[in-house]
């Protein structure tokens, strides 16, 4: 293990992406992931551990423009209760509701959530199908600069994320919904609170006399990362909502994952609860 | 040896200095630095609640947070909760219910509760299961748990 040489905690955005600029650091934000995987040795610290839990603006939910903007440091608390997200984004208050537990959700932060880059991540689903991007910072050469990447993109497995390591997760955005969007969330687990989920589920689309357009489907905890599923999706887009476009469409979704046998289910028992949960969901969009 | 970094907060209502190892959680922090001992190790990995403290109002694991992250910030124990004449009606309703078996549980549980009483003063027993639902009882003492909170709500009902 590397020893810590250093401890910063900025204050400023620009003082934040100045130290991730000079390399090796560990970023802290709510700590309840950082504390326990460096615990158990899944993560190791770099010399630079540097808090950014006082770095300004980095909170809280505005609307800009055509988009709701979700600051990184923003506790999943905080989007459980904040009114822009439940008219805009209800599907995420609700898996922010599903989230561990108050103490927990008091902690943590939608930035870290992201970055921790769990499989099953409460919130990735939900904000994979409501088309969410990330907004990426640096400091280069001297001046900030901001990328955007689609969350659906940014995974690249277990822990990893295509953030590049002077970089910081200032914020996400959201598109605001437009009319006759739907959206569903489902997590499987057996006890509500704290739990992992075994297999979670997210729909979305624009619903128009009975046919879903703009479809997203997005499954976690089947696969390495939370996963977009173009098949299932394909299976849906443009068509009726009628038994047989729905049926169509949970055996697209069992095919399409690809899960593992853990302590939680059997890969066999996530493939079942992949299909038999989409196809209920869809029926409760089809009859909403 | 471990870096270390001064930190200044105010701990149940009086303000703290401490020099602290950068990696050392709140948890261990509290009851091996300070000496307060009220709050509980239970799991370590923020599954029990047993070490549940307020950090600027909000209830936190404190097995989860690093004592680094206490600077500048407003932290209640148990021990000083039981200084607080406003958590008498909770205390109180706690005993008068039984609502203690081996005790273990107890401190995170009367922490957690009076965050919910502050947060929501009319919850009902459902509300308060939600709002406990991040704190174990061992000894499965939740009926009078919950019946001890509930009671505390409004004043009892």
């Amino acid at each position: 293990m590397t020893a810590i040489e250093r401890y910063a905690a900025p204050q400023s955005l620009d003082e934040a992406l100045g130290i991730l600029q000079q390399g090796d650091v560990t970023i802290l934000a709510g700590g309840t992931d950082l504390m326990l995987q460096t615990k158990v040795g899944r993560i190791a610290f770099k010399p630079t551990l540097m808090n950014i839990g006082r770095v300004a603006g980095l909170k809280g939910v505005t609307v800009d423009g055509q988009h709701l903007r979700i600051g990184a440091l923003t506790t999943i608390s905080e989007l459980l209760r904040d009114p822009l997200v439940a008219q805009h984004a209800p599907v995420l208050a609700e898996a922010c509701d599903h989230f561990a537990s108050d103490q927990i959700r008091n902690a943590g932060t939608l930035g870290g959530n992201i970055n921790n880059a769990s499989p099953a991540g409460d919130t990735l689903v939900p904000l994979i199908v409501l088309d969410a991007e990330v907004e990426l910072a640096s400091k280069p050469n001297g001046s900030v600069a901001t990328r955007r990447l689609p969350l659906a993109e940014f995974f690249t497995g277990p822990g990893r994320t295509k953030r590049n390591a002077n970089e910081l997760l200032t914020a996400v955005r959201i598109p605001l919904p437009k009319p006759g969007h739907v959206a569903r969330f489902y997590k499987f687990g057996t006890r509500p609170a704290l739990d992992i989920s075994t297999i979670s589920i997210g729909i979305a689309g624009i619903k128009r006399d009975g046919m879903l357009t703009d479809t997203r489907v997005a499954f976690g905890a089947v696969a390495p990362t939370p996963l977009r599923a173009p098949r299932t999706e394909a299976a849906l887009e443009g068509r009726r909502l009628d038994a047989g476009a729905i049926e169509a469409a949970a055996d697209a979704a069992r095919d399409e994952v690809n899960p593992i046998d853990d302590i939680r289910a059997s890969a066999w028992y996530r493939k079942e609860l992949i299909h038999n949960m989409t196809k209920r969901m869809l029926d409760h969009v089809a009859q909403a | 040896m471990s870096l270390k970094h001064d930190i200044e907060f105010t701990l149940n209502g009086v303000t703290q200095r401490l020099a602290v190892d950068v990696t050392m959680n709140a948890l261990d922090m509290l009851r091996d630095v300070v000496g307060l001992t009220g709050t509980k190790y239970g799991c370590g990995e923020g599954e029990c609640g047993a070490c549940t403290i307020r950090v600027d109002g909000e209830t936190r694991n404190s097995c989860l947070m690093f004592a680094v992250d206490f600077d500048g910030r407003d932290i209640v124990t148990i021990e000083g909760l039981a200084a607080d004449p406003k958590a008498d009606a909770l205390r109180e309703s706690f005993v008068e219910h039984g609502a203690v078996q081996c005790g273990f549980c107890t401190p995170g549980m009367v922490m957690q509760a009076s965050h919910i009483l502050d947060t929501h003063p009319d919850a009902d027993a459902e509300a308060i299961k939600r709002g406990l639902e991040g704190n174990l009882c061992r000894c499965t003492g939740y009926k009078k748990i919950v019946d001890a909170v509930e009671s505390a709500c409004c004043g009892g009902r």
